[in-house]
């Protein structure tokens, strides 16, 4: 069956979550006509997210039908190159979403910026410590970005998604109260900071014995109502928990369907199609031009949309795997390091340290992620690992974690797994213990990387992405020595007991762990290692955006949403600043 | 433990679940969350209630996980390989454990004495008993995940009965509004709890926001 041609558009966009939203929001306000073509469903907050139903951790963290549904396509994943992957059949170490609003609508509103030494890994480690500091198999690598030419596109953000901060560094001047350790912003955030939960005051008080620096983390969950850069209206948020996993029935959250989507939807050039998964991104004979995308509708009838500008703006599994089923750049060869498009794929390090009280009692289920209390200490350029012998590093904060009762009941170690000892544990701990998490770097590697599966198919055929991880040496190193550092702070907090855990020697994609995963399709100078420029533009394909945690080249220890929303922000400006003046490569 | 009525007060109705499976099950997730000085265990918290309800649902028949072939054993890091959904896991492990039981006791789980239930379990738990389709640790940690999720899930899907569940951990369910106030309180903040299951039946009102009003549960002094 041939494909139905639709009326050329001049944008067309791959996925609707923070990318996709933002990006066709800039375009479509700038004139453009756009489409957004979304594989998941369109939900209304006020009636498919209604309070009180939204307060169910079984529903949304356990059962989601929010996140991405494997029954019609998963990625399949091994260790190393020896094993043969197998199927992700259930939903584990990560939860992708899909729905208009993407994986963001779920996301905990954790709103950091990167460091500007995170941005220049490669130099700076260089730079400090010589090129042989640097793991031979390791492929760390620059951004291509400085953080001067950057900083108003997270401001930019920050408007958007209402950002709640202190500024700890004004145009080089270091403040009182915030960051000290963070890159210099050119004017506050928008919003207050959150205020300073009980254990978030005894996490301050053990870090400042032990010479650190405590901060309110910032949130993107509103610190007071809000109008943002877009006019739309967000409301303080009440703080009853449910956040990460969760749709926001408040409104309080942001996110694409709190803080974009009701300006976009009014806008009479832009439209959303949900319920259509796109199979491939369509070039013309030369191979050098997008023509636009082909996908199957939510009635099964394949549908090929032209346009003059194409936008993967999806999760990192999906722009790196279109770009594979388009046969756009070459695929990445871990045996000859040759190629690009899924290479240097990276996950999140973490873990944490639980500190048991038996004279404290708290109210773990007022809060959320978002309010918490950090210190950057051992983040970026802070630590000087020389002597430690890992690249990379952490931040650490205790959150006032909002909760819920299915995952939310840690014990002290030596605990039976079950039966009455277990109860009696989970009765005594689930008010008395506070946990100080660690949030670390993820260096890329050569033998870890993404590419097409050969024996497993989605539903409609077309062959699952493949991803092949393990932790390296090098990760493994760092959180040890961070899970001590760690523990110091929380043997200064006084508790009886500790406890804790880690993500082990191998990578398991049983269990939640983070849905930070980042690279694929990664940007930078030489077209031999990215495979988009710094505007997010294709090398291979120049009216080709690819935007996402996809073009991170390796993670660093903050959450990657707020650099994601960053550079729709950024790539958004170069199309409508420099593109649409001068089509072609714009580097 | 020497009945083998079901303790149904509720007067639940099983939906996938079949009357041998409702024995073992009574008798089995009762040890892995006991009746004890601090409340209700797992029976009585109508846990088998909520498996029935899960079994009998899209994950009962894991609607939404990825079930094309070809089907391999993988590593344990590849995670969950196996070809059986929940609802045939359920049926295909109770028939066998309790087959074990009738050659080894003479009697089907739900009538061995706790002492040697207890045992059997522990030996599901370490992979101790070969059953013929499918490794006992298998079961046994989807059912104790199962169990967990039903004594702490919200009461509508069938478990958590009276939220003793959230009366043991002292976790209030609902919010109300007044938490933006509380955020910062050194206090212990205990109320009764509230779930969605009592705001849909009307038990429990609440204010145009749709949040319920906590009523505090008094010190004993």
């Amino acid at each position: 069956m041939s494909a139905t041609k639709l009326k050329e558009v001049d944008v067309v966009v791959v996925g609707s979550g923070v990318v996709g939203s933002i990006m066709s929001m800039e375009l479509a306000s700038a004139g453009m006509s756009v489409v957004c073509l979304e594989r998941g469903k369109q939900f209304d907050l006020g009636v498919d997210f209604h309070t009180p139903n939204v307060y169910d951790e079984l529903k949304f963290d356990r059962h989601s039908d929010i996140f991405q549904n494997l029954a019609r396509d998963t990625l399949t994943f091994r260790n190393n190159g020896g094993q043969s992957a197998l199927p992700m059949r259930e939903m584990g170490a990560f939860k992708p979403g899909e729905m208009v609003g993407g994986t963001s609508a779920h996301w905990g509103a954790n709103a950091r910026r990167f460091l500007p030494h995170d941005f220049a890994m490669r130099s700076r480690i260089e730079e400090r410590y010589g090129k042989s500091f640097i793991p031979e198999d390791c492929n760390l690598q620059d951004w291509g970005l400085e953080w001067d030419e950057i900083e108003p596109y997270y401001d930019q953000f920050e408007n958007i998604f209402g950002v709640g901060g202190k500024a700890g560094n004004l145009d080089g001047e270091i403040q009182e109260g915030g960051n000290p350790h963070e890159g210099p912003r050119s004017r506050e955030y928008p919003n207050p900071p959150t205020r300073q939960t009980y254990q978030g005051s005894l996490f301050a008080k053990a870090a400042r014995s032990l010479g650190y620096v405590p901060f309110q983390g910032p949130s993107a969950a509103m610190t007071q109502d809000f109008r943002n850069l877009y006019r739309v209206q967000m409301s303080q948020c009440i703080h009853g928990g449910f956040c990460s996993s969760h749709v926001c029935s408040q409104g309080a959250k942001a996110n694409p369907l709190t803080a974009v989507l009701p300006a976009l939807m009014r806008l009479p050039n832009f439209e959303m199609r949900p319920l259509c998964n796109v199979l491939r991104v369509n070039k013309d004979s030369t191979g050098k031009k997008a023509t636009g995308v082909t996908y199957i509708d939510a009635r099964g009838n394949e549908i090929e949309q032209p346009a003059s500008i194409v936008i993967l703006g999806a999760y990192c599994f999906s722009n790196t795997r279109l770009l594979l089923l388009s046969g756009i750049g070459t695929p990445y060869d871990p045996q000859t390091g040759k190629g690009t498009v899924g290479r240097n794929y990276a996950y999140q390090q973490g873990g944490s340290v639980e500190i048991f009280f038996d004279d404290k009692e708290f109210n773990p289920f007022i809060g959320g992620g978002m309010v918490n209390t950090s210190i950057d200490e051992f983040n970026g350029d802070v630590i000087d690992r020389g002597p430690l012998g890992f690249i990379g590093g952490a931040y650490f904060d205790t959150s006032a974690r909002g909760a819920a009762p299915i995952k939310g009941k840690p014990v002290p170690p030596g605990t039976p797994r079950w039966g009455g000892e277990w109860k009696k544990a989970v009765a005594q701990n689930y008010r008395r213990t506070m946990n100080i998490a660690m949030h670390g770097t993820c260096l890329s590697y050569k033998q870890n990387y993404l590419d097409l599966d050969p024996t497993y198919k989605d539903a409609f055929g077309q062959p699952l992405l493949r991803m092949t991880f393990d932790w390296h040496q090098n990760e493994l190193r760092m959180m040890e020595y961070m899970n001590e550092r760690c523990a110091e702070i929380g043997r200064a907090l006084g508790g009886s007991r500790l406890g804790g855990k880690n993500k082990g020697t191998h990578f398991s994609i049983v269990g939640y762990q983070s849905t930070h995963n980042v690279g694929g399709a990664v940007m930078g100078e030489d077209p031999s290692t990215s495979v988009v420029n710094k505007y997010l533009q294709s090398w291979d394909v120049s009216n080709l955006f690819v935007v996402g945690g996809s073009a991170f080249p390796q993670q660093p220890a903050n959450g990657p949403t707020e650099t994601i929303g960053m550079l729709a922000c950024w790539a958004a400006d170069a199309i409508k600043e420099n593109y649409l003046k001068r089509p072609g490569a714009l580097v | 433990m020497e009945t083998t009525l079901s303790d149904n007060p509720g007067g639940a109705s099983y939906v996938y679940l079949q009357e041998p499976e409702i024995r073992f099950l009574e008798a089995a997730v009762e040890h892995l969350i006991p009746t004890d000085d601090l409340g209700p265990g797992a029976r009585d918290a109508g846990v088998v209630v909520y498996i029935d309800r899960q079994l009998a649902g899209s994950w009962g028949s894991h609607g939404r996980n990825y079930r094309m072939g070809p089907w391999r054993d993988g590593t344990p890091q590849q995670g969950y390989q196996s070809r059986f959904t929940p609802q045939e896991v359920y049926r295909i492990a109770i028939r066998e454990i309790d087959q074990h039981c009738r050659t080894t006791f003479d009697r089907p789980f739900a009538q061995l004495n706790r002492d040697t239930q207890l045992e059997v379990l522990q030996q599901l738990e370490t992979d101790k008993i070969a059953l013929p389709s499918m490794s006992s640790k298998f079961f046994f940690d989807l059912l104790w995940r199962n169990t967990d999720e039903g004594f702490f899930s919200d009461p509508l899907y069938g478990g958590n009965r009276d939220m003793v569940g959230w009366k043991l951990l002292g976790f209030p369910g609902l919010p109300t509004s007044q938490y933006r106030e509380l955020l910062t309180s050194h206090e212990p903040y205990h109320a009764h709890p509230v779930s969605v299951m009592d705001v849909q039946s009307g038990k429990v009102p609440v204010d145009a926001q749709g949040f319920p009003r906590h009523v505090m549960i008094e010190k004993e002094s």
